[in-house]
């Protein structure tokens, strides 16, 4: 398929009906209301399930009964919504049914603005609602990665039973960039649904999703069960991208939007003859720890940037184990770094590592 | 051996649309008389392989282990929103929920009001006992004037807390809703209009006419701190009066036989 | 080679349009392209501008502090972007629209009455096309008849019986910027 013109929120939207989303639920919120307003255009015409619910917390509520029934089913939100859906993603993290949920990032606390952020890295990487439990979470930082990453979300979301979040910020929503579409393909059919899924009794015994385990020996093991989910996800689905770091004395880190600022700022310290390169994290989680370790291994000092207040920041410090310097740069509110800010960042660190 | 002057006559079994599992509501409690009107509706609409269940929080949490079809439990208040998600992509099946007065009328007003709004071709079975059961006696959003709990002592004073809401007469004002009624478990004649009424709203949703909800005035002798007995007729003096009982809403082109 | 297109205006004025339009060109193009939009909460009215870059190689930054070139369409864009522009970076004002000359001297200043223009032609919205056509004359980042070609791909159906006043309307503004 050829490349197309396509804005972010449209492009993740597209991707999830070619990936046989067959039920959307979501409510509008900026910036990401062009995902909503693209499924309800769409969905109806292939006669699959559209419904702008009363709120995000009956969209998530919705997506949870969809996805009981076995079909492939998202919604989309964006801060404020999805701080509305903790409560439903935790009863679905409990229930361990497949679900997507794309993160249109926003300025906050509280309403905030509709500006782009990072903010919500905590939120979402972190698990977010109560209990313990870690979604898979995706950071596209291009229109080409929301569509990649959002027809990956599903299939990883069905390997393992869980929720896949795509963590992308207000503007991979807004931005238009070319890049190709996946192929549709079909939806499943209901014969074809997993054995687990609600979908009526018939000849079989029933199936009963609940996230409720009274007795607590029962309920930690469904705990354990998770954690071993944990790893396995942590063992095999690392996603990170590398730029000019073979050579290089500093290491820039920063996912999404704040990581292609940071690609442009290193150009412009490599043609000051700074070696420097860029780790973009595309899984949040599993995070690659491993290889901040080593990477702390190959480089004098490393360089966090985002577009909060220093959230992923502790989790590459984590990776790092005090090996080398971790500095951070950090717009929040709804701020975007530009390339010069980051550039000065990355001439402060190779001065004061040559001091 | 058989004795051929004996004539075996069936007065009572387990329906098949329940399960074998004792279940852990208190003595006099009527969840026990909604669950097995429910399972004989089912059975006798020979729908038990066609129906998906959605349990609440509040005492009938469990509900899915005494039910024998496939079951979700839903978070506080949002099995209406769930039970969307279920219908839309089984829209073949029967899809019903189970919710009780904080469940439904408190924490999940907007779920049950916009479900009832886009006239979700879902049934919600509302049992209405005036208090928090699960969490040990506290105000219900239906609890009356007056009514002592745990967490109103002096009595619920509708200067503090206001007015207990009937959900029957605001849900029926709506478009969406196709079957609104309110039944009675106080006594044999009403728990039989009760499990008509519960025919009626399945075949509601069978029909596609839109949404159906019944809800049953039920006991809770633990939190009343009264006796079975007495409770059924608290129902009867007390509950009535503020909930009457009758058919809110019935669609035009409803047949049943 | 990488160029950068601040397109500024009020909302309403066309300026995301134009800043889309040259995307959709130098897509066919087969060149890295963004297109990134302010996005508010007023619908109508307010401020409005895009960044688009056009480039041989992948884009990092779809945001630049100082663009290659600016197309004011009112005054408080020439207030903001002007200091903004790259010097040797070229400034296209829509001169209908400002109380004021620019001021720069490192950089191209292209002056064009663009709002003047559109109202002789007898339609006011064609104000962002004049602009994009002056700056296409003056700096040919992409050859005019390519745009012409996007813009009979992309314009919306609602707006067909406008193509072609439009592509006179590059046109116009290509012969005030060349004389």
């Amino acid at each position: 398929m050829a490349k197309e013109l396509l804005k972010g929120n449209d492009a993740f939207a597209e991707a999830a009906i070619r990936a046989g989303c067959e039920a959307y639920f979501g409510y509008p919120i900026t910036p990401q209301t062009e995902a909503l307003e693209h499924m309800s255009k769409r969905m109806p015409e292939l006669r699959r399930v559209f419904l702008q619910a009363e709120s995000e917390v009956a969209a998530i509520n919705m997506v949870y009964g969809a996805a009981c029934a076995g079909v492939r089913t998202m919604t989309s939100s964006s801060s404020p919504g999805i701080s509305l859906m903790m409560e439903g993603l935790s009863y679905i993290a409990g229930s361990e049914v497949p679900v997507v949920v794309v993160n249109v990032m926003r300025g906050g606390p509280g309403l905030g603005n509709i500006a782009p952020s990072q903010a919500d890295y905590n939120q979402m990487v972190k698990g977010g609602g109560h209990g313990d439990y870690h979604p898979i979470v995706l950071a596209p930082a291009t229109v080409q990665e929301m569509i990649d990453l959002t027809v990956e979300a599903f299939d990883l979301a069905e390997k393992y039973r869980t929720i896949v979040a795509i963590l992308a910020d207000g503007s991979l929503g807004q931005i238009m960039e070319p890049a190709e579409l996946p192929p549709m393909q079909p939806v499943r059919k209901l014969k074809d649904r997993p054995s687990w899924a609600l979908t009526g009794a018939k000849k079989r015994d029933p199936n009963i999703i609940s996230s409720i385990y009274i007795d607590p020996v029962e309920e930690e093991k469904v705990n354990l069960r998770l954690m071993a989910k944990k790893a396995e996800i942590e063992a095999n689905e690392v996603r990170f991208r590398e730029l000019l770091l073979d050579d290089a004395e500093f290491a820039v880190v920063a996912f999404g939007t704040a990581g292609r600022i940071a690609q442009s700022a290193i150009t412009e310290a490599r043609a000051e003859g700074i070696k420097v390169g860029l780790m973009r994290p595309i899984s949040l989680f599993p995070f690659p720890y491993e290889r901040i370790h080593q990477l702390a291994d190959e480089v004098k000092a490393m360089l966090v940037v985002e577009m909060n207040g220093g959230q992923m920041l502790e989790d590459v410090r984590l990776g790092v184990e005090g090996k080398v310097p971790v500095s951070f740069y950090g717009r929040m509110g709804g701020m975007v770094p530009m390339p010069e800010e980051v550039l000065e960042e990355i001439q402060k660190l190779a001065r004061s590592v040559k001091n | 051996m058989t004795n051929p002057e004996m004539v075996e006559s069936l007065i009572y079994e387990k329906p098949e649309s329940l399960t074998d599992i004792g279940t852990h509501y208190c003595p006099g409690c009527t969840h026990g008389i909604s669950h097995r009107l429910i399972a004989e509706v089912i059975d006798e609409m020979g729908a038990r392989e066609d129906i998906i269940g959605i349990a609440p929080v509040g005492c009938a949490v469990f509900a899915y282990n005494y039910f024998n079809m496939d079951f979700a439990e839903a978070a506080h208040g949002r099995a209406p929103a769930m039970a969307t998600g279920v219908k839309r992509v089984n829209p073949d099946k029967v899809v019903f929920t189970y919710q009780g007065d904080g469940d439904l009328a408190s924490i999940g007003a907007a779920e049950i009001l916009h479900a009832t709004g886009r006239g979700e071709n879902i049934t919600v079975i509302f049992i209405n006992n005036a208090i928090y059961g699960m969490t040990g006696g506290q105000m219900a959003p239906t609890t009356l004037p007056g009514q002592r709990t745990t967490s109103t002592p002096l009595g619920r004073d509708i200067e503090l807390h206001g007015f207990p809401l009937r959900m029957c007469e605001i849900l029926s004002q709506m478009d969406g809703a196709a079957y609104i009624v309110r039944r009675s478990l106080h006594d044999v004649a009403h728990i039989r209009k009760a499990k008509k009424a519960l025919r009626t709203a399945f075949e509601v949703q069978r029909q596609g006419l839109g949404f159906s909800m019944v809800e049953l005035l039920s006991s809770c002798p633990t939190n009343w701190n009264i006796t079975a007995e007495d409770s059924l007729k608290w129902i009867e003096t007390h509950m009535i009066p503020t909930y009457p009982l009758g058919d809110y809403k019935v669609h035009a082109a409803l047949s049943v036989k | 080679m990488q160029t950068e297109i601040i397109f500024s205006g009020f909302g309403g004025q066309g300026a995301l349009f134009a800043g889309q339009l040259m995307a959709y060109t130098a897509l066919e193009l087969d060149k890295h392209v963004t297109w990134f939009p302010s996005y508010g909460p007023e619908m109508r009215g307010g401020t409005a501008h895009c960044t688009v870059i056009i480039s041989d190689e992948e884009i990092g930054s779809p945001v630049v502090t100082n663009p290659s070139v600016a197309v004011v369409m009112n005054l408080p864009s020439l207030d903001k972007y002007e200091p903004l522009v790259k010097p040797d970076g070229v400034l296209v004002v829509n001169s209908s629209l400002v109380d004021r000359e620019a001021k720069r001297k490192d950089i191209e200043i292209v002056s064009v009455p663009a709002n003047e223009i559109a109202e002789e032609m007898g339609e006011k919205r064609l104000a962002n096309m004049i602009l994009l056509g002056a700056l296409l004359e003056r700096l040919p980042i992409l050859p005019a008849d390519k745009v012409a070609d996007a813009l009979d791909r992309h314009i919306p159906e609602h707006r067909r019986s406008l193509l072609e006043p439009n592509l006179v309307a590059m046109k116009r503004g290509a012969s005030v910027a060349s004389g």
